[in-house]
């Protein structure tokens, strides 16, 4: 049970952090000033929100597990990130597509976690929830305005869902450890979210003139830790210091 | 070594309150963490000082040195034993912000918070919140940017002074 518990809560933690490591890299490249400091600041709720969920892992975990240990000192194989988030962060339009079905994922999942019956997990949705309103309408603003915009915005964010779509499956296939803890009563069942993401993702397409993709082989792996090459490449600038130097503090 | 009078038997919650507001917010340091609504509660247990806090945005990085500053005032008075918990929820909402701190920021240059019944239309593309400048007063401002330079602002400019300005936007 508590291993389960383990799991499901660095599984949640780990989709914020390498999300929030990924649109860090925008940091100063950003499209314009302020969008570059929307997109930070997104990535330092998503760091935050993984945070907590890390800080709750370790004293689950006791020992000498800490929020660091776990976010730096974990291999490939543990990480139980989504690939949707691990991918690059292609252009401006591919970053988007990602935050927003992302967004619209992570809405769902802590509108429901407000009342799971383990209190910290409850508390850290509640607390989320509200940043992640945001990013939700944001997101689907750009999508639209993108979709809605020029040719080449057109074409751009085409190219984004051609290159992402298949990676969305998985966010609604539970690895066993999420179907145990919705057993519970503490996790969230993601099958059952399929059906309102996906009828808000036609809604805002249908207004970006786009149109969801027909059937894709979907990708998957991930949750389980079998993970695309790009999470390594993460890792050699996340985790560098930490690996090189053990224990070093600034 | 001079035995110091402050322990937890001789003090009451409105002091150590009134101790704690003179910690300003890093961030913002026009406003003591009283006034923003981070000190949710203190707690007086046999020998122990536990003070509650809560971050205003979960990736707030301002809150490891708030907790340590608690930690340095409240030794400095003389208290041995200091527990600084960190909760988050209820999640903390700008309507927690005292009049006092709103009147404080407007005078620093950064628009308050609105009321919460005005908060954030969820339509997409909603107009923005009508926002009154700092500086000439005027509601004739647009937004900028929904994000600004720090997780609990927005970036307005005013349309008639022309100034840019922060907003702490409702949460």
């Amino acid at each position: 049970m508590k291993q389960v518990l383990i799991d499901y809560t660095l599984h949640l933690a780990d989709n914020s952090l390498i999300l929030g490591q990924r649109n860090a890299e925008w940091c100063g490249h950003g499209p314009v000033l302020e969008q570059d400091i929307a997109i930070t600041n997104i990535s330092l709720d998503l760091v935050g929100q993984a945070r907590n969920f890390y800080q709750y892992a370790a004293t689950l975990i006791g020992n000498d597990a800490t929020e660091d240990s776990l976010a730096y000192l974990r291999n490939e194989g543990e990480f139980k990130n989504c690939l949707l988030v691990e991918q690059p962060k292609g252009d401006w339009a591919q970053t988007i597509l990602r935050q927003f079905f992302f967004s619209q994922y992570q809405y769902l999942i802590f509108q429901q976690m407000q009342n799971s019956k383990d209190k910290q997990l409850a508390a850290i949705a509640e607390k989320s929830l509200k940043e992640v309103t945001y990013h939700r309408r944001w997101s689907s603003e750009w999508v639209i305005r993108l979709g809605d915009g020029t040719d080449e915005n057109h074409q751009r964010i085409i190219k984004a869902i051609d290159e992402l779509w298949r990676f969305t499956g998985e966010l609604f296939e539970p690895a066993s450890y999420e179907l145990q803890i919705a057993n519970d009563g503490i996790g969230i069942d993601v099958s059952k979210l399929k059906e309102p993401w996906l009828n808000k993702v036609k809604e805002i397409f249908s207004e970006a003139t786009l149109t969801v993709p027909e059937k894709t082989l979907m990708q998957t792996g991930g949750k389980d830790g079998k993970h695309t090459e790009h999470l390594g490449n993460i890792f050699t600038e996340l985790q560098y210091m930490q690996k090189t130097y053990p224990g070093c503090e600034w | 070594m001079v035995e110091s009078l402050m322990t937890v038997h001789t003090i009451d919650k409105e002091t150590i309150y009134s101790y704690l507001g003179e910690i300003n917010d890093p961030e913002v340091p026009v406003l003591s963490i009283t006034e923003l609504g981070i000190v949710r509660d203190v707690k007086m247990n046999d020998e122990e000082l536990e003070v509650i806090i809560t971050p205003t945005y979960t990736g707030c990085p301002a809150m490891d040195m708030i907790a340590a500053t608690i930690r340095i005032q409240l030794a400095t008075l003389g208290f041995k034993k200091i527990k600084i918990t960190q909760v988050l929820s209820p999640a903390w909402t700008t309507e927690w912000m005292s009049e006092e701190g709103k009147r404080k920021l407007r005078e620093y240059g950064i628009a308050p918070p609105n009321p919460k019944q005005q908060f954030c239309d969820q339509k997409l593309f909603a107009a923005a919140e009508a926002v009154q400048c700092p500086h000439c007063n005027s509601y004739h401002t647009h937004r900028i940017s929904e994000f600004g330079s720090t997780a609990c602002k927005a970036l307005y400019q005013c349309d008639d002074c022309k100034e840019p300005f922060d907003y702490f936007k409702c949460h």
